[in-house]
């Protein structure tokens, strides 16, 4: 696959590069503490497979008990917010530092950093509350942690077609996907209060500019990971 | 004690058109996999190579891994054979 060069200007490292991996130390620390996290996902994702298909009992289908039209909205939302948070490392290595700027010649204006981060903070808090209207909504028809709840809505279709609604195993099935979701949920709010605290702290006192944007960069890295975790999540947990 | 490197120098990607893929991709996904008239194990592997495609796409692109020193990469990956190594093992455990 190629891509194509959308400018042809040159990635500068935001700040000096200091010895061992060669890279600043709080780049470094991320770095860590994402291999950390790949590992604690991979236990989760491996705990769903074990659970899931060692059982005897089959799951509910795909699309039996979750929304995913709703989840895939949310999925989208997501990867926005990915493309805005790159845009904005972009921004800000350019030295772009305002909200929004015109361009002679164009019509649309240009992005700065204050711009693309404030895009992916409100995508990343959509995010948080798409989920939170999921797990509202599941709730109420009676999916919960422990399975379905008596007199339900899904009880009453786990009883009437027991394979399609995995009623065997939901108390398994609700446990897994609301330890595994609301774990990434967790991630994405703890991403959210972090780039608010950077944009008021950082970004609008303009503290950022084209020599230094660790904090961004940083930032940036732990989101587009959370987005990564998601993309897998979501083909195993809605799709499969 | 900090060094200066020498400034890297690669060309940036186009962000929009790997957004681009992941959004058809993820189309592509939840057609596979509530629409198209595919068999349940086929369905199963091209979800899990569309997932992984689009996580790496990620990794590569937007964490720009594509264009980091091998120390670095090294970090995100080794887990990765750690990670199958548990699955693996949990698995095999649970099928003994």
């Amino acid at each position: 696959m190629t891509h194509a060069t959308q400018t042809v200007d040159q990635m500068r490292p935001p700040s000096p590069a200091e010895p061992g991996a060669g890279v600043y130390s709080n780049k470094l620390g991320m770095w860590v503490f994402l291999a950390s996290d790949v590992m604690f996902f991979t236990a989760l994702i491996g705990s769903y497979i074990v659970l899931r298909f060692g059982l005897s009992s089959p799951w509910a289908q795909p699309g039996a008990v979750l929304n995913v039209p709703l989840t895939g909205l949310n999925t989208f939302l997501l990867i926005c917010s990915s493309v805005s948070m790159v845009k904005a490392y972009a921004a800000i290595a350019d030295g772009k530092k305002y909200f929004l700027r015109k361009v002679p010649g164009k019509r649309l204006q240009d992005g700065g950093l204050k711009f693309w981060l404030l895009v992916t903070i409100i995508c990343g808090a959509g995010f948080v509350g798409v989920q939170l209207i999921e797990y509202i909504k599941l709730v109420g028809h009676g999916f919960t942690p422990t399975g379905y709840r008596e007199g339900s809505l899904l009880a009453e279709h786990a009883l009437a077609d027991p394979l399609k609604y995995g009623k065997e195993a939901a108390g398994m099935y609700g446990s897994a996907f609301f330890t595994m979701t609301g774990f990434h949920g967790f991630h994405v709010t703890c991403g959210v209060i972090s780039m608010l605290y950077l944009y008021f702290t950082k970004v609008l006192p303009e503290k950022y500019s084209a020599q230094d944007y660790r904090g961004i960069e940083v930032i940036g890295l732990y989101w587009h990971f959370v987005d990564l975790v998601w993309i897998i999540l979501f083909t195993i947990v809605y799709l499969i | 004690m900090t060094t200066s490197p020498a400034p890297v120098t690669h060309v940036r990607p186009n962000y929009i058109r790997i957004w681009l893929y992941l959004f058809v991709m993820t189309v592509a996904e939840v057609l596979l996999a509530f629409e198209l008239p595919v068999g349940r194990n086929m369905k199963l592997i091209l979800l899990l190579i569309l997932a992984i495609w689009k996580a790496l796409l990620v990794a590569l692109f937007f964490m720009h891994l594509k264009f980091e020193r091998w120390r670095l990469r090294l970090i995100f990956i080794v887990p990765l054979p750690l990670a199958a190594i548990l699955v693996t093992t949990v698995i095999m455990e649970k099928l003994r």
